[in-house]
């Protein structure tokens, strides 16, 4: 009845073996996705760039090319229309205009007017002036920088500060490969997506943390073994877990995307790419780093902590039984 | 880790429960629950503008036009002073952020004089001098203080404002240092709040200037030309010379409303005693001569006065619209704002959208949640089921703390929820493939179980507390959308550590002690 009784249980897949292989993936990952946001950019929402989104909805089915000509005869600069979700919805994007908020607030007046009736019902209306777009990017890249800086001083704490580089490392991997993501396919960049991101950060660094936890037990158990045979083994013994719960977050995020409806789509896409790609670079990545960083010397002997108690007999006996298989 | 006493017992269940208790009011209708009796928990969650509708707007007064204005009045009271006193002056005017002007006798008895007048009648400057220049500003903290002022009385003004409109549960929340944020939830017509925040609703009276010509493009002294609302046959504005003297202010108001007069929707007001009596000598001086009145820079409408109106009350007619002229009654009586506001981002979601995501967001959660759920079963077997209890409680209960709380439930909340259901599940997976490998070590059940929660447990809250970290960080430093979600993001994440170690192991260890079985079957 269990499946995971079919899974192999000994694994033994030499991923320390392909370490450069992973960190060369990582690197050209990287730099494809610096490449990207350099030269595609980033298609910036409303928050960010300032300026105006309007949803409309319009009785019939909407004729795009007509709206398009419509509203760009107004004379609001760059304009964009797509078909958002359904054929009567239609998302308008409007450049931020010149001049002050004052400004913003009479082209919406005008889009408005020129739509008239045209239009059943404005689903949404949002606008971001010059001012507190700036500010929300600031924000964005503030609580992003404060988030990193968090979660690498507490594995600092916990660990040793080889943990805490290796992880900062792979996490700052994650964060600008998906961003490179959202340059590729051109999703809306916005607070929500940036939400995404710092919450990729959070999977990726709970999946890190696990094998680190891993790696550390085991150092301490296995002295004599070679560092990286230790690394093996770590990531091998938590593979199953790493699966598993990477399989059910993507399942309820693939719910998300299909069924979470158009205004989120792009944010729950950002998280089963992030997903994806974290369960990767805690594999492929922090560890291999940790590797790079020269760990074993700095774990310290004692703290042997839930390994020594009552059963203190049974854990050596386990040991020489790995040893043995 | 086998062992549970009696009272962890009892605090499990009692969590749970509590838990469906707070979380129950959410399956009713609002009209249901009314009807419940008084300790039937009754609050549902709090639906942010995105999920129900409605307008999010941030608002910034303009301090500085305030500030501005201070200084102008304080330059003319130090010109009034010094001329009473009659001491010599020169180059009197503001200079940055101070009031400055040079003595022409710089005895050290007249600077002490000087400085003296200036203090008793305006506390709270800073007067220095330098030579013969007097400089007098204004101390950062009685600035700071007279800031707060300005920013609650616009609150103030803008409740009584949005009160009218009778829209319930409008917040309006100061924000920073000069920022205001109204959230209006589930409202029709946005652009009525726009134009009622959108004027100041200064309104004066004056005297119009009959000999001079409105179209020279040049007022004399003491006169201003200005625009009307009205419009002439051209289709251009009609003009007017106002004299600047205000004879009556709106200050002076103590009650407007919108009615009808010949047909044409007009503005009935009356006036407090001050301004009655100023309004009757106004009108018993002018007779058969126009008076304009103004508001917020504009002419509204320059009838001629027909006879001295002794009463304090009048009337305000003009171009208006029966709406325009309920609105306008309405911002007389909220009163002037005290300085002007400027709209920085606004964000108005409609009835529509709002349920579309709300229903889009429960289909996606049940989905996620039924896919996990099928996904653990069929891995993990009686295990998985059990995995499977506790991930329900666990969205109960996120759930009811949400509801006790009325925390804000936002559309990328909704995801949050999401991305837990899948991340949930996690603890419970590393404990079980732990007790896993402590089988294949050859342990036996109890033993298994035991070794497994014991060695997973500091992983999981590493691995947690890490994730912890980053929302709270999120919910500290994000805005908006990246708040709604850290919020959700935080309780699933402390809830699930809850189901994880408690209720799954108190299920466990309740079947193992019943069955006493043989081989676990993961």
């Amino acid at each position: 009845m269990a499946l995971i009784k079919k899974l192999p249980t000994d694994l033994n897949i030499n991923f320390m073996g392909k370490r450069k292989l992973f960190m060369a993936f990582s690197v050209l990952m990287i730099a494809l996705s610096l490449v990207l946001v350099a030269t595609r950019g980033l298609n910036f929402g409303v928050d960010f760039r300032g300026g105006i989104l309007i949803e409309i909805r319009t009785s019939e089915p909407a004729d795009l090319s007509s709206l398009r000509s419509r509203i760009g005869s107004l004379g609001l600069g760059e304009i964009s229309l797509q078909e958002f979700g359904a054929p009567t919805d239609v998302l308008i994007n409007i450049q931020k205009q010149d001049g002050d908020e004052k400004e913003q607030m009479k082209a919406i007046q005008l889009v408005k007017d020129e739509l008239g009736s045209a239009v059943e019902e404005y689903r949404r209306v949002e606008f971001v002036g010059p001012k507190v777009g700036a500010e929300l990017k600031e924000d964005g890249a503030l609580a992003t920088l404060f988030a990193l800086l968090g979660i690498a001083f507490y594995i600092w704490f916990r660990f040793e500060w080889q943990f805490s580089v290796a992880a900062l490392m792979a996490l700052t991997h994650d964060i600008i490969t998906t961003i490179g993501f959202f340059a590729l396919t051109q999703y809306e960049f916005n607070l929500a997506t940036l939400a995404a991101v710092l919450t990729i950060a959070g999977y990726s660094i709970n999946d890190t943390v696990v094998i680190f936890d891993r790696v550390r037990d085991e150092l301490r158990r296995y002295k004599k073994m070679e560092v990286i045979d230790v690394l093996n083994m770590s990531i091998n013994r938590t593979l199953s877990r790493t699966i598993l719960t990477s399989v059910t977050t993507l399942l309820a995020l693939i719910a998300l995307f299909v069924f979470g409806g158009e205004v989120i789509r792009g944010l729950s896409l950002g998280l089963i790419w992030g997903v994806t790609i974290g369960t990767y670079s805690s594999v492929g990545l922090a560890v291999p780093l940790l590797f790079a960083t020269n760990v074993r010397p700095s774990i310290p002997e004692e703290e042997e902590e839930g390994l020594v108690d009552e059963n203190g007999q049974k854990i050596e006996l386990v040991q020489e039984n790995d040893k043995a298989g | 880790m086998v062992q549970f006493s009696k009272w962890q017992i009892f605090a499990v269940i009692g969590v749970l429960v509590l838990g469906i208790f707070y979380a129950m009011p959410n399956l009713f209708k609002e009209q249901t629950l009314e009807t419940f009796p008084d300790w039937v928990a009754s609050d549902q969650i709090n639906l942010g503008l995105d999920l129900q509708g409605g307008s999010y707007l941030l608002l910034e007064v303009d301090l500085e036009a305030v500030e501005e204005e201070q200084l102008t009045n304080l330059v003319e009271g130090i010109r009034v002073n010094l001329r009473t006193e009659r001491i010599g002056y020169q180059n009197l005017r503001v200079e940055g952020k101070a009031a400055t002007f040079t003595l022409r006798d710089v005895s050290e008895e007249m600077v002490s004089r000087v400085r003296q007048m200036i203090f008793q009648n305006n506390p709270g400057l800073l007067i220095s001098t330098d030579g013969a220049k007097v400089i007098s500003e204004y101390s950062d903290l009685v600035l700071r203080e007279r800031r707060i002022a300005v920013i609650n009385q616009s609150i103030e003004v803008l409740r009584k404002r949005l009160d009218e409109t009778g829209t319930k549960e409008i917040s309006l929340q100061r924000q920073g240092e000069s920022r205001i944020l109204i959230q209006v939830p589930g409202v029709k017509d946005p652009d009525e709040i726009k134009r009622l925040i959108g004027k100041t609703a200064k309104l004066t009276f004056h005297l119009v200037d009959q000999n001079a010509d409105p179209y020279s493009g040049k007022a004399p002294v003491g006169s201003q030309i200005m625009l009307s609302q009205e419009t002439q046959a051209s289709g251009q504005p009609q003009r007017y010379v106002i004299k600047k003297r205000v004879m009556v202010s709106g200050e002076n108001l103590i009650d407007a409303q919108s009615t009808f007069q010949d047909a044409q929707p007009v503005i009935s007001f009356t006036f407090d005693t001050t301004g009655a009596q100023r309004f009757a000598r106004v009108t018993q001086e002018n007779v058969n001569r126009p008076f304009a009145i103004v508001l917020d820079g504009k002419v509204i409408s320059a009838p001629v006065i027909r006879s001295p109106i002794l009463t304090g009350n009048g009337i305000i007619s003009g171009n208006f619209t029966p709406q325009s002229a309920e609105e306008l009654a309405v911002l007389l009586r909220a009163g002037a704002l005290p300085a002007p506001l400027d709209i920085l981002e606004e964000r108005t979601v409609g009835a529509g959208l709002g349920e579309d995501s709300v229903n889009a967001g429960k289909i996606a959660s049940i989905i996620g949640l039924v896919l996990v759920l099928v996904f653990m079963g069929s891995s993990y077997g009686l295990f998985g089921i059990m995995a499977n209890f506790a991930l329900v409680a666990n969205l109960v209960l996120i759930v009811a703390v949400l509801s006790l709380f009325q925390a804000t439930l936002t559309l990328p909340g909704i995801a949050g929820i999401v991305l837990t259901i899948g991340m949930a599940v996690d603890a419970n997976v590393l404990i079980f493939e732990r007790i896993r490998e402590e089988i294949r070590n050859g342990r036996g059940p109890v033993m298994a179980v035991d070794a497994g929660y014991k060695r997973a447990i500091a992983t999981i809250l590493d691995s947690n507390i890490t994730t912890l970290i980053a929302a709270v960080l999120l919910f500290q430093f994000g805005t908006g959308p990246i708040k709604g979600f850290a919020v959700t993001l935080t309780i699933g994440i402390v809830t699930s550590m809850f189901t994880a170690i408690m209720f799954t192991r108190l299920l466990i260890v309740t079947w193992l002690r019943r069955r006493r079985p043989q081989s676990l079957g993961i």
